[in-house]
């Protein structure tokens, strides 16, 4: 299957360079479906899941931003306690490492979506598939 | 195809450069001290006169004169002929205090200019080419040098001066530049740019560059050369000698050949003055035996450098220097070591990152820090943190291993660093700023 295609951007922690990137991305009128930023104190990686990813890249690179495209996870995860435990658990037991991950809101009421970046993506796919746990589509993640 | 512009002077035995030198030396002293009251009182201080001066054996017996003198004789003390026989100054960028302005006869430009038509003519110029020259004109001597020497070998000239560097490669791509003069860092903003354009050296019809007026390291020379598909050649002058065309590279490309006919190098211990044995590490010195106007004495550059009398494949006999391992007032002292830029580059480049790097030296809490951006390349970015801090350790300790102390390196965006298009700002010392 295709993996949710992530688009993370190299950002200079310097005033206003997260704003002219988001701003960016809103002129061209990109919708930004889910995003996280990592930062230390000499820069930040902002990490966006976006409904136009190709034309997100070749925005990006004709306005000169370093960014990478990062193939990662997109799972349902249920709106109760316990819910991203059953998920971490899965993936545990299958010895897959979690290099990071992060929630986003869904337009379905009772659910959440969560991001994870692992580090052995096809095993983690069958770990959580045969968990019974619910995979994200590319162009669910998209909001398309 | 002529190999050397002037092969009697370029390949003539050392009995007869000798020679050369002598006569011209003592006709320089006569001149000098009948002519420059400041460098008069120097010699007489020394007890020094000019029938002591025989031949160049006597050389080290004439006094020293330093960027401080210089600058107490400004602007005429230093002056050798009336002002109605010059026809040009040239000055350098006085960012080391006030400015220094050199004075031209007509004669003395036409030496000068001889002089880089020789450097133009080592690296395979000829009256077929078309010589862009890219060091900015006016009051700095790499423009106006570079041109007339153009002139001198019959290329067809591109008066560019530095900037607007789309246009510049327009230009080199409509009307088929096959030698390109500017700055090394310029070249590799230029080459740079060219990439970025879309093109690559098969576009371009360079052949060779002729690169100088700032340290840069054999690594960026590689660099520039794959990046614009040509051979650099490394020149080497300074406003008070003439300007570029003091010494210039030949296709071996293993240091610069003098043009000891004007120039008479030597190497001094920078602490005692004393004079060292070719194959030493010292400061060089030039004496100039031809100049007219301005004809500087023993002049301290405060360059580090080597001169070697091995001997050469291309065929000169032209005492050769390295290029210079950094000017003495290059050089930093970070927490009681020395530390060159160009040491920081070097290693920057050998482990697969830009020549694009600033160097800041802070001192906080009495102790002095140094904090060094590197511009990471977009398949050097990682997505993940971890790899990016692993990234900054391991060449900070790759120059703690050089150096033998730690810097605080920064990986930051391509292109974030400000290019430069003459002289690149690489250092910059806020203890300076304090004090």
């Amino acid at each position: 299957m295709n993996s949710i295609q992530q688009i993370s951007v190299f950002v200079e922690n310097e005033t206003g360079k997260l704003a002219e990137l988001t701003r960016l991305i809103g002129d061209a009128g990109i919708d930004l479906c889910a995003l996280s930023l990592a930062d230390t104190r000499d820069f930040g990686i902002l990490r966006i899941i976006v409904n136009k990813p190709e034309e997100t890249c070749t925005l990006l690179s004709d306005n000169g931003w370093t960014f990478k495209i990062t193939p990662v996870i997109g799972v349902k995860v249920p709106d109760v306690p316990g819910g991203v435990a059953g998920i971490l658990a899965a993936l545990s037991d299958a010895n897959v490492n979690v290099e990071y991950m992060y929630a986003f809101v869904n337009r379905t009421p009772g659910e959440a979506d969560t991001i994870f970046r692992v580090d052995d993506e096809e095993t983690a796919l069958a770990a959580l598939q045969n968990a019974g746990i619910e995979i994200l589509k590319p162009e669910e993640a998209y909001g398309i | 195809m002529a190999k050397y512009w002037n092969a009697d002077i370029e390949c003539m035995s050392r009995e007869d450069m000798k020679k050369l030198q002598s006569e011209r030396l003592v006709k320089q002293v006569k001149h000098v001290y009948e002519n420059v009251p400041y460098y008069r009182n120097l010699m007489d201080e020394k007890g020094v006169t000019p029938d002591d001066i025989q031949s160049v054996d006597d050389l080290h017996k004439l006094p020293f004169l330093s960027k401080a003198d210089l600058r107490d004789a400004y602007p005429y003390g230093l002056l050798a002929k009336p002002l109605s026989d010059c026809v040009r100054i040239q000055s350098t960028s006085g960012t080391t205090g006030r400015r220094v302005v050199a004075f031209y006869t007509q004669h003395d430009i036409d030496l000068w200019e001889d002089c880089c038509a020789r450097a133009i003519t080592a690296a395979g110029g000829t009256n077929e080419d078309v010589c862009q020259v890219c060091y900015g004109y006016g009051l700095f001597t790499g423009g106006p040098g570079l041109n007339g020497g153009s002139h001198k070998v019959g290329c067809l000239t591109l008066p560019m001066s530095s900037g607007n560097t789309e246009r510049q490669i327009q230009f080199m791509r409509d009307l088929g530049s096959t030698i390109l003069c500017c700055t090394p860092s310029y070249a590799a903003y230029i080459g740079e740019t060219l990439h970025d354009m879309g093109f690559t050296p098969d576009d371009i019809k360079l052949k060779a560059g002729i690169f100088g007026a700032e340290p840069w390291t054999e690594e960026m020379r590689r660099s520039i050369e794959k990046s614009l598909g040509i051979k650099a050649y490394d020149i080497y002058g300074l406003t008070e000698t003439s300007g570029p065309g003091v010494s210039f590279e030949c296709e071996e490309q293993t240091g610069m050949h003098i043009n000891e006919d004007h120039f008479i190098p030597e190497i001094i211990d920078p602490d005692t003055g004393e004079v060292l044995p070719d194959g030493t590490v010292g400061e060089l010195v030039f004496t100039s035996i031809t100049k007219e106007a301005f004809p500087l004495l023993r002049y301290r550059t405060r360059d580090l450098c080597v001169l070697s009398r091995k001997k050469c494949s291309c065929g000169r006999t032209l005492i050769k220097m390295t290029k210079p391992m950094g000017r003495s007032d290059d050089m930093m002292i970070i927490r009681g070591v020395n530390v060159f830029p160009s040491q920081i580059e070097t290693v920057l480049i050998e482990q697969g990152y830009s020549p694009n790097y600033l160097i800041e030296v802070d001192r906080v809490n009495n102790s002095d820090t140094l904090d060094i951006s590197v511009e990471m390349s977009a398949e050097q970015f990682s997505d993940k943190m971890k790899d990016i801090q692993d990234k900054e350790k391991q060449l900070a300790g790759a120059i703690k291993t050089m150096l033998g102390i730690s810097p605080k390196v920064h990986l930051v965006s391509p292109k974030s660093i400000t290019r430069s298009e003459g002289k690149a700002v690489r250092v910059i010392d806020k203890r300076k700023l304090h004090d």
